[in-house]
C-alpha cells in the first residue's frame, strides 16, 4: 500500500520533471502548495495552463507573445529600420535591459549545428529574409552567441544580406566589464587586441 | 598518467553540450586518452577563465582532475585557436565536419596518436590554406586508415588477384575493389575508374604536400568525394550530417557565383 496519497505522489513526479529539481525537492514543493491556501495554488495551474494556451510566436520578430505581433514590434517609438538578430527568445531581455538598443528584433529560434541536424531551414532565415526584403530595414545587427554555432550563422547570414544594400553589423567581443587581464582566456584578450579601438 | 588525481593533456574540442545553468560538458580528442568527456564549470560565464579555450575547435591543453563521473577541467590555456578558419564559413563547416567524424568513428579513452596527430595537420591545414576539398578527402582517406579501416586498392578484395588498370568496383561491405570478374552479382558495389584508384592509391601513401599536386577535373573529384562518402557511410550506417550541410552550403556558393558571372 502506498505509504503517500496518489495525488501528491503525482504532483512530487510532475514537479521533478522540472530542470534543476530533484525528488527531494518537488517533494518540498508540493508539500509547500498543499500547504498554501487554495487560491495561491488555482493561480500557480491557471498561469502554467495559459502559458501553454495563450503563448504563441509574434508573426513577425518570432519571439514569445499572447498576441499576434510583440510589444516591441507594435511599439511605433522604435526604429524599425534595426533589426537585431537573436538565436533565442531569452536573448532579447537582457539586450533590452541594457536601454541601449531602440530597434526592434528577429528570433531565429536556434544557430547553425550541422552536426545536431538544425541547418538554414530549421531556422527563421527564410522569415529575416523576407522582411529584409522592404526598404525599411537599414541596418541588421547580428547578435548570435560568440561561440562557434553563432559564428557560423552570423557568417551565413552576412553571407546572405550583403548582396543586400543594408549595413551589417556584429556584437563587439572582448573583455567582460570587471575582468582580469590575467585571468583571460587567450581567445576572447586576443579578439580584444585585434577588435581594439580608439580611445 | 591517470592514475593520479588530476593530469593533463592536449586536446581539440570537438564539441559542447550546456550541463546546468553555466556550466558545459566538453568531448575532446586528446593526445594521450584519445576521446574523453569532461565538465568545464561555469564556461557560459562571461568571465570564466576557462571561456574560448573550451569552446568546439580550439587545441588547448587541458588540466583535468578525476571526478565520479566526469572529469573536471580545472585549467585551460588555448594552443591553437583556428582564428583564420573559423573567420571563414566554409572552412568552418570543412571544420566541422572533420569534428563530427572524429566523433562519430572513435569511441572514448581509446588513445590513437596517429589519429590526433592527423587531426591537428589537418585543422592546421585548413587554417592556413585555401579551399581546397582536397584535404577533406586526404583527411577521410587517412582516417580510415588510422582506425583499421584502410580499403584494400592493390587486390581483389574476392579473388586476391591484382587489380587491372581497367574498370573495377568498390565494394563498402567488403572494404575495397573488387575486379570485374568477381563482381557478380554484387550491386552494392560503385564503379570506381582507372584515375581514382590511381589517386586513392597515392593518397594512402604520400604526405598531404604531395597529395596536394594532384589535378584533378571536377568529374574525378566528384567520383573520389561519392566513394569515400559511400564507405564512411557504410561503416557508420548512417550520413554524417555535417557533409548534408557542407553539399547545402557548396550548392548555394556555385549557385551565387554562377549569377555572378553572368
Amino acid at each position: 500500500m502506498a505509504t503517500t496519497a496518489e495525488p501528491v505522489t503525482r504532483l512530487v513526479e510532475e514537479l521533478s520533471k522540472l530542470p534543476g529539481i530533484g525528488p527531494k525537492s518537488a517533494q518540498r514543493l508540493a508539500y509547500h502548495i498543499l500547504r498554501s491556501p487554495n487560491k495561491e495554488a488555482h493561480d500557480l495551474a491557471e498561469a502554467i495552463l495559459s502559458l501553454k494556451e495563450k503563448i504563441h510566436l509574434c508573426s513577425i520578430c518570432f519571439n514569445i507573445t499572447d498576441r499576434d505581433e510583440c510589444s516591441i514590434c507594435q511599439d511605433e517609438g522604435r526604429d524599425h529600420s534595426k533589426i537585431c538578430v537573436v538565436e533565442r527568445p531569452s536573448d532579447i531581455p537582457p539586450l533590452e535591459h541594457t536601454s541601449k538598443y531602440n530597434g526592434v528584433y528577429h528570433v531565429l529560434h536556434g544557430a547553425i549545428n550541422p552536426s545536431r541536424g538544425i541547418d538554414t531551414e530549421v531556422l527563421k532565415i527564410k522569415e529575416l529574409m523576407i522582411r529584409l526584403s522592404s526598404d525599411e530595414v537599414k541596418e541588421v545587427i547580428l547578435a548570435t552567441n560568440p561561440n562557434l554555432e553563432g559564428e557560423t550563422t552570423a557568417m551565413y547570414l552576412r553571407r546572405l544580406i550583403s548582396p543586400l544594400d543594408i549595413h551589417i553589423s556584429r556584437l563587439a567581443r572582448g573583455l567582460p566589464f570587471g575582468a582580469d587581464l590575467e585571468y583571460a582566456d587567450d581567445v576572447t584578450l586576443g579578439q580584444s587586441i585585434e577588435e581594439r579601438r580608439d580611445f | 598518467m591517470r592514475t593520479s588525481r588530476s593530469y593533463q593533456t592536449h586536446a581539440i574540442i570537438i564539441k559542447q553540450s550546456k550541463f546546468a545553468e553555466v556550466d558545459k560538458i566538453i568531448t575532446v580528442y586528446s593526445s594521450e586518452f584519445g576521446k574523453l568527456r569532461a565538465l568545464a564549470k561555469g564556461a557560459y560565464r562571461p568571465g570564466s577563465k576557462l571561456g574560448g579555450n573550451v569552446e568546439p575547435l580550439t587545441y588547448s591543453l587541458l588540466m583535468l582532475a578525476r571526478g565520479r563521473n566526469l572529469d573536471i577541467v580545472t585549467q585551460s590555456q588555448c594552443i591553437d585557436g583556428f582564428s583564420s578558419l573559423k573567420s571563414d564559413l566554409w572552412r568552418t563547416s570543412c571544420a566541422l565536419y572533420i569534428l563530427e567524424l572524429v566523433d562519430s568513428f572513435t569511441v572514448q579513452s581509446s588513445e590513437n596518436g596517429a589519429l590526433f596527430n592527423l587531426l591537428i595537420d589537418t585543422l592546421q591545414r585548413l587554417n592556413t590554406a585555401g579551399k581546397d576539398e582536397i584535404l577533406l578527402r586526404y583527411f577521410e582517406l587517412n582516417l580510415l586508415h588510422c582506425l583499421g579501416y584502410r580499403p584494400q586498392l592493390y587486390h581483389c578484395v574476392v579473388c586476391n588477384s591484382s587489380l587491372k588498370p581497367v574498370v573495377n568496383y568498390f565494394s563498402p561491405s567488403l572494404g575495397g575493389v573488387i575486379c570485374p570478374i568477381c563482381r557478380g552479382n554484387d550491386f552494392d558495389s560503385r564503379i570506381i575508374s582507372v584515375n581514382a584508384l590511381k589517386v586513392l592509391r597515392l593518397w594512402q601513401r604520400c604526405d598531404y604536400t604531395t597529395a596536394a599536386k594532384v589535378k584533378m577535373r571536377p568529374a574525378l573529384q566528384l567520383e573520389l568525394e561519392q566513394e569515400l562518402q559511400g564507405y564512411i557511410g557504410w561503416i557508420l550506417q548512417r550520413e554524417v550530417k555535417s557533409m548534408l550541410w557542407l553539399k547545402e552550403l557548396r550548392g548555394e556558393m556555385m549557385l551565387d557565383n554562377s549569377t555572378e558571372n553572368h
